[in-house]
């Protein structure tokens, strides 16, 4: 599998940042910014990456499973992150998440048919004291009430 | 190691200094209960159940990874810890469906085992369980979530223990749960281990799965008749129908390996083509039912009017020495032929010879274990030797071995290997050759060599491993469940018992292409398969068999023959290792071929003494080099004992014979398997695990 000269230079970069023979630390922002480039995690890109790291395409699969923010379905070009975890729930999350199913039609993880959007159910994204949060690919958006994130969401759509 | 004073529950014990707590308090009587850990796989501490208390420790800690030191003072039965068990337990419980009255584990299940000696009646968790369905990886892995207690044995067995790696654990929390290699579904070996280790009915079998209770089986003790490696089985029996195998007692010298074939491949005991009565050619030309006493009369006679130097006679390689035995003495003496062979897998011959004058040189299964470096020259041995592959698999992990691989191909090996050399069969020698400073400079080495090394290769094989200055060992791999006992027992047209020279006869292609050959036997073997034919077109042939095969479909007359799961006897693995098989179910119809041969005997008026195992082994054991001196307990109680062959020189072969591995896979060894259904559903390619 060949990826671009960037992304083989930030992966050429990454090994490094760990002490010999730990390489396999890498595994996880490998996976995150070869997300980005390859669209998801496929069966190809684990493979490629378990290679690369001396690990079987199994321990792979068990961190694709364990992270959330890690996809083998690809997202919409747009991935609307809402969080319901304890502070945001208690500020609104939850309205926010069903909200957001309304207005989008579309449930967790699911993509919109032409691919624009794509909606998450997030656990806590570290942004607990601007409760509630959401975060559309990197962006984060803070204390958002349903009426923001109406103006976000036809946003994206243009 | 240094020793190091540790007091367990008042009890004052020494222990190797870093000795694991776990096992410390095993070695002196005490139990710390325990589902993650297990013995000679990797430490996880994944489920909490070994806590214990240790003074000065602020918390409590996980007994089955604390090392040991000195003055340590630890109480595995004190209040805080009899109630951090139970809650782990009631935790582990939280989620469990408590279905046991229809789990298959149920009876021999670690949780129902530990909640029983261990639990609380009750719960404080109200929540509605999460149910998820079950889910069939392959026609013989099933898991169920819900009961899984995510104790990691499945994965570190498969991983570590089979090289294959084709189970995980993903996704968090209660959803937590096994995945498997692709997706929905394992591309494995099928090796059935993870559903064997499994402490739980998470992961079940799909030939044993809800056809009976543990305690309603009898529990048989004997050997695969699959492969050479000679892996012992635990045959549960119920009604007559073998419904499991597998080794949870660890006996024998498998421990509890088990490949596919031994896990699952008995069901050809079933199989609606097994023959149950014999068959005589009629007038019309075609096989016809007839009863014992007619065929057997028949055959009888013409024996005896047959019998002379243009009788050939076939022998097996799963058969028992003691069938072996005396069928060689039996056509050597009433029969008066010396035209008798088998189908030959691997030089053994050669080796005894190139090794003459020299005693301990041949490895034992356990050698791969233990020796400190492998070399292993022209063999797939995870597709063709599973049980070996799988001991040089251990010893790598236990005692970081050194193993060296010359192959054709890429094997599983290569990647545990030091060295891993690719190279045409024809070429092996050469490739051992560029290994020969790395392997002299290894303390000790087991040689291991698959079919291409024969004749003058395994003298220059033996002469290179004797140039290295180390102590050597060797292993000629064969291929089926005893084949060794079939060259040991001289069913060789110019070897007798104990490679002993006697009057030289036909090899078996010579018996196939000699137009005169009068009579052909053939005792449990197919050389016709794949479209061969019979040279002489009016031998009178017999063979016996468990199917109507290839070479069946020529005879004259068919006997029905019982299976190795069948009879009792002895059989002599890869390694020269003598082991002993217990009947565990009959065949209505059908006889062991001992039974076969004594009263075809009988039939022409021929003595050959008491004809039942135990008699026929008193004699080899008495009468075959080798054979002498078997410690007879350890094989009654089903233990494992090498043999010593010859030592004097084999006298070289004037018979040109044919040598050559049926190169099996897996999922198939000769033509037994083709009748396993089970077998035949799990379609795997063989190999396609190696990239
Ligand atoms: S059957 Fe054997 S090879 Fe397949 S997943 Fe289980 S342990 Fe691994
Ligand atoms: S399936 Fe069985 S062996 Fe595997 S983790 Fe679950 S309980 Fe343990
Ligand atoms: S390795 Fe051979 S003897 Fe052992 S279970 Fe498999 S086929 Fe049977
Ligand atoms: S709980 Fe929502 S960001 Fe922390
Ligand atoms: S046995 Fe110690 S944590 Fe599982």
């Amino acid at each position: 599998m060949t990826f671009s000269p960037e992304l083989e230079a930030k992966f050429a970069d990454l090994v490094t940042h760990y002490p010999e023979g730990r390489q396999r630390a890498a595994l996880i922002p490998m996976l995150m910014f070869g997300q980005e480039e390859v669209g998801s995690i496929t069966p190809e890109f684990m493979e490629e990456v378990a290679k690369r790291l001396g690990l079987n395409t199994m321990q792979v699969d068990e961190v694709v499973g364990y992270y959330s923010m890690l996809h083998k379905k690809g997202m919409g070009k747009y991935h609307v992150q809402v969080c319901t975890n304890v502070a945001c729930m208690l500020r609104g999350g939850a309205e926010l998440y069903d909200h957001a199913c309304h207005k989008l039609g579309l449930g967790h993880k699911e993509v919109s048919a032409d691919g624009v959007i794509s909606l998450e159910e997030v656990e806590c994204m570290g942004a607990c004291s601007w409760a509630p949060a959401i975060q559309v690919n990197y962006d984060f958006h803070h204390e958002v009430t349903t009426e923001q994130l109406d103006t976000i969401l036809e946003g994206l759509k243009k | 190691m240094a020793l190091v004073n540790v007091t367990i529950n008042g009890v004052q014990v020494q222990a190797e200094n870093g000795a694991l707590l776990i096992e410390v308090a095993k070695q002196n009587g005490i139990e710390i209960p325990a589902f993650c850990y297990y013995e000679g796989m990797s430490l996880q501490a994944a489920c909490r159940m070994c806590l214990v208390e240790v003074e000065k420790a602020p918390k409590l800690m996980a007994g089955c990874t604390l090392p040991v030191a000195e003055g340590m003072v630890v109480r595995t039965e004190s209040e805080p810890v009899v109630k951090a068990r139970k809650t782990t337990l009631e935790f582990l419980l939280s989620n469990h469906p408590l279905d046991c009255p229809v789990c298959d584990k149920g009876g021999e299940c670690e949780l129902q085992d530990m909640t029983f000696k261990y639990g609380v009646g009750e719960s404080r968790f109200t929540e509605i369980k999460q149910h998820v369905p079950e889910k069939q990886w392959s026609p013989v892995v099933f898991y169920d979530a819900p009961r899984c207690i995510l104790c990691y044995r499945c994965v570190r067995v498969c991983n570590e223990g089979m090289g294959v790696g084709a189970l995980g654990v993903s996704y968090r929390g209660v959803n937590a749960e096994i995945i498997p290699s692709n997706g929905d579904h394992l591309e494995c070996d099928e090796c059935g281990s993870c559903i064997d280790i499994c402490p739980v009915g998470s992961l079940t079998s799909g030939i044993y799965r809800y056809k009976t209770r543990p305690w309603e089986m009898e529990h048989v003790g004997t050997v695969c008749t699959h492969c050479s490696n000679g892996c012992k089985t635990t045959l549960g029996v119920r009604n007559n129908e073998i419904v499991r195998g597998n080794n949870r007692d660890k006996s024998g010298i498998n421990g509890e390996f088990l490949c596919v074939k031994g896990r699952y491949a008995f069901d050809f005991t079933q199989h609606p083509e097994r023959l149950q009565t014999p068959l005589i050619r009629n007038a019309a030309g075609e096989l016809e039912e007839a009863s014992w006493s007619r065929a057997l009369k028949l055959v009888a006679e013409k024996f005896k009017a047959l019998a002379g130097p243009d009788f050939g006679v076939i022998g097996s390689t799963r058969t028992t020495n003691e069938e072996n035995y005396l069928l060689q003495k039996f056509a050597r003496t009433a029969l008066g032929t010396a035209s008798i062979d088998h189908h030959r897998t691997g030089d053994v011959v050669t080796l005894i010879d190139s090794l003459s004058g020299k005693t301990g040189q041949l490895a034992t299964a356990e050698d791969l274990y233990t020796s400190k470096a492998v070399l292993v020259v022209a063999s797939d041995l995870s597709q063709q030797q599973p049980l070996l592959a799988n001991k040089i698999r251990a010893n790598v992990r236990h005692h970081k071995a050194a193993v060296y691989t010359v192959t054709p191909g890429p094997v599983r090996e290569d990647k545990i290997a030091r060295k891993a050399i690719r190279i045409a069969e024809a070429d092996s020698l050469a490739g051992v050759e560029q290994l020969r400073e790395a392997l002299s400079k290894e303390a000790e080495l087991v040689i291991i060599y698959g079919d291409a090394i024969q004749g003058e290769k395994v003298r220059q094989l033996v002469a290179f491993g004797e140039s290295l200055g180390i102590p050597v060992k060797y292993v000629a791999l064969v291929d089926y469940a005893n084949s060794r006992g079939a060259l040991d027992m001289g069913l060789l047209p110019d070897l007798g018992p104990g490679y002993h020279a006697t009057a030289p006869g036909r090899s078996l292609q010579q018996m196939l292409d000699d137009p005169k050959l009068a009579a052909l036997w053939v005792v449990g073997s197919n050389p016709l398969k794949g479209g061969k034919s019979l040279a002489s077109t009016n031998a009178f042939v017999v063979v016996q068999d468990l199917f109507l095969t290839e070479t069946a479909q020529r005879a004259d007359v068919v006997l029905p023959a019982a299976s190795a799961y069948e009879k009792n006897g002895t059989v002599t693995n890869v390694c020269g290792q003598v082991q002993r098989l217990k009947k565990g179910i009959e065949t209505v119809g059908s006889k062991a071929d001992l039974a076969i041969i004594g009263l075809l005997a009988r039939g022409m008026g021929v003595n050959l003494g008491k004809v039942d195992a135990d008699a026929i082994f008193a004699e080899i054991a008495a009468s075959v080099p080798g054979y002498n001196q078997l410690p007879m307990p350890v094989i009654l109680t089903g233990g494992a004992v090498q043999t010593h062959p010859v030592n004097g020189g084999v006298p070289p072969s004037s018979v040109p014979g044919i040598i050559a591995s049926a190169r099996d896979t897996l999922f198939t060894t000769g033509s037994l398997t083709r009748y396993s259904k089970i077998l035949n559903e799990v379609l795997e390619k063989p190999g396609a695990l190696y990239s």
